[in-house]
């Protein structure tokens, strides 16, 4: 190790590079020299990994999506070609989000105004807030098994079937769309917390300052200027909702057909189950009954193409806010 | 109706009825805490917490299930015996490795994509990274079945290792190794996009300081960048294990679902054993949730899993504590 390199740290050593001249690689130290070659090697990688899947699902929607797919309903056969579209789990797919989204949104943007705005007292706040985060901890297997006991109470036998032995089914589409409104939540709530959060204070003393109460000041300057921050949480939690497999599996029944239940075709379809396209997906591969890979394949696509629209409207949404500095790309992982 | 709801509203009311809807969600938790308890009861009332132990020699936990599967209505208390000690070192023996690989990788590839790439493709890999994270994770699941399995399986494994094991277990390739790689593939674009975010909002001047004082750029990035990103790198840590933790359908459909404890005494061939988690044993038995033991035994899970993801976040909040001093965001 008696090479000369550029040592900041031990004086007496000569640096290589003068003035204005970047130093070159070579006259680092190994373990940095190391550390360049790795994030070169692990970038490169992820690239390409990334590249790979993206390509090979491309390749496969091409070859097996089609556009009567999307159009007919599924049915059942023995072989892959008859078992039809996926026109049921596409519908599944939209009225869970419906669901999820209608009952979601109104309760995080409430809870997301109080704790921004008001928050008195604020262990209250801070109990409101951290139960949001347990929320968005949670996996959505458990929330899968709560919603099952909890739309199995007789008390909530109306939102589900009941069996001839008395027992309640606990699975339909409002009890599968009440729980995707759980998952949905912790998105929109921080979106629109934080972008109250941003705004700045000058705004609210304003208002004030012309006699307006707090409420007013929040519905009047508030609200519109978070716009866009809802509008992202929102999308954020429908790819959130379109991407859940655990409770579709367990709280919407799995018919491969959506089942009304009941006269009622408002209430019937609420109360009646079906399938979307992740479970699709699921039934349809190997771990599923259906063994139609292609089928699977095809809606998987279907699937990637949505998620690849609504990040688009993300980075849209994005791009307009007038603090659209960095690259935000982390925007609403959590 | 309408007339009232469109006059000002007085504060005090707004200020009531919005503080209600908000502790509506506090309440929403409690409950589900208490239901998936509840659920669970039985089974910690016939075992304690000797349920999470190993089962004794010459039983297996799949007999378990049948058992509590097979009760009626009114399960005698023998069919509560549950030793789920093969589920939660299952649950470990994907998640541990594929946190560490998809940490390490995505630390580096932050820096990559951050610091080194040329902008051209910077502009093509952050959309992509961002849609890879945001994926349904079933897809990562039929392309895990449909692609790695049928190759780890007919190309890595040997057919003597298939031998030396065949009194045991069965090996197809689905199994450890598919589910850390599937894992992992999952979870690093979250972490990805959670420390790029962070690395970016470092201010330009921090670290061109430390190159002034003749440090080398990469040096600069360890010491100064990542240095102040490492809260987010500990919350991306958390959120993965968090999702690496609760993958159920996922893991469901390339593990191989098989309640077994893939043994380290039978050398590399440990890695194509099948196994179960926690949480794909839930998917995989949902349709005896009816039977009531069992069902007791799937909720105990699920509430093992709750607990582990608030001892998560919260030993992830105490670790973040002290590196705040040179926190930029996260």
């Amino acid at each position: 190790m008696s090479t000369v390199y550029a040592d900041p740290m031990r004086p007496g050593r000569e640096m290589k590079s003068g003035p204005g001249r970047r130093s070159s690689p070579l006259s680092w130290r190994w373990t940095d020299r190391l550390a360049l070659a790795f994030a070169w090697i692990a970038g490169i990688g992820l690239c390409l990994i990334a590249a790979a899947i993206v390509i090979y699902m491309g390749v496969r929607g091409v070859q097996y999506l089609r556009p009567s797919l999307l159009g007919s309903r599924p049915e059942v056969s023995l072989t892959q070609s008859g078992t039809g579209g996926f026109l049921d789990p596409i519908l599944g797919t939209m009225i869970l989000t419906a669901i999820g989204l209608v009952l979601a949104t109104p309760l995080a943007v409430a809870s997301a105004l109080w704790v921004a705005e008001y928050g008195r007292p604020t262990w209250l706040a801070r109990v409101v807030e951290s139960s949001i985060e347990v929320v968005a901890g949670t996996p959505d297997i458990v929330i899968a098994l709560f919603g099952l006991a909890l739309f199995q109470l007789h008390l909530l036998a109306p939102f589900s079937s009941v069996s001839e032995g008395g027992g309640v089914y606990g699975r339909s589409f409002l009890a599968a769309g009440a729980m995707m409104s759980l998952i949905a939540l912790p998105p929109i709530f921080t979106a629109t917390r934080d972008g109250l959060e941003a705004v700045p204070a000058h705004m609210r003393e304003a208002a004030y300052a012309l006699g307006k109460t707090r409420i007013a000041t929040i519905r009047r300057v508030l609200l519109p200027s978070v716009r866009s921050n809802m509008a992202t949480g929102v999308t954020l939690g429908v790819s959130r909702i379109i991407g859940d497999t655990a409770i579709v599996v367990l709280l919407l029944g799995q018919t491969l057909r959506i089942e009304t239940e009941g006269s009622n075709p408002v209430l019937g379809l609420l109360k009646g189950t079906g399938s979307t396209l992740t479970s699709y997906v699921y039934d349809n591969s190997p771990a599923g009954e259906g063994a139609a890979p292609q089928k699977a394949y095809a809606a998987a696509v279907v699937l990637l193409l949505l998620v690849l629209g609504l990040n688009l409207i993300v980075g849209r949404i994005g791009r307009s806010q007038a603090d659209s500095m960095g690259m935000n790309i982390g925007a609403g992982i959590v | 109706m309408l007339e009232r709801l469109r006059h000002p509203w007085p504060d005090n009311r707004a200020e009531r009825t919005l503080g209600a809807v908000a502790l509506l969600i506090a309440v929403g938790v409690v409950a589900m805490v208490v239901f998936v308890g509840v659920h669970a009861w039985p089974i910690f009332q016939h075992n304690g917490l000797g349920w999470l132990g190993p089962a004794p020699k010459g039983t297996s936990i799949e007999e378990q299930f049948q058992t509590m599967q097979a009760t009626s209505l009114n399960p005698p208390p023998s069919a509560y015996t549950l030793n789920a000690w093969p589920l939660v070192y299952g649950t470990l023996l994907c998640t541990i490795p594929a946190v560490l690989i998809g940490i390490t990788v995505a630390i580096l590839s932050s820096i990559f994509i951050v610091e080194l790439a040329p902008a051209r493709l910077r502009r093509i890999v952050i959309p992509v990274i961002r849609l890879l994270a945001s994926v349904p994770s079933v897809v990562y699941g039929l392309i895990g079945i449909l692609v790695l399995v049928p190759f780890v399986g007919n190309h890595l494994i040997s057919p003597a290792e298939k031998v030396s094991v065949q009194n045991t277990v069965e090996l197809t390739g689905a199994g450890v190794l598919v589910a850390i790689v599937i894992i992992t593939v999952r979870i690093t674009p979250i972490m990805v996009a959670l420390i790029c975010e962070a690395l970016v909002s470092v201010p330009n001047s921090w670290r061109e300081g430390a190159i002034a004082l003749g440090v080398n750029p990469v040096r600069a990035i360890l010491a100064v960048s990542l240095r102040a990103a490492r809260p987010a790198i500990v919350a991306a840590a958390v959120l993965a294990t968090a999702r690496a933790l609760g993958e159920a359908i996922m893991i469901s459909m390339v593990s191989g679902s098989r309640s077994f404890a893939p043994r380290f005494s039978d050398g590399i061939t440990a890695l194509f054993e099948p196994f179960r988690t926690l949480a794909s044993t839930i998917v995989d038995y949902h349709e005896g949730l009816a039977a009531p033991a069992l069902g007791s035994a799937l909720y105990a899970f699920a509430l093992l899993l709750l607990f582990s993801a608030l001892v998560l976040s919260v030993s992830g909040y105490l670790i973040k504590l002290p590196l705040r001093k040179y926190q930029v965001r996260g």
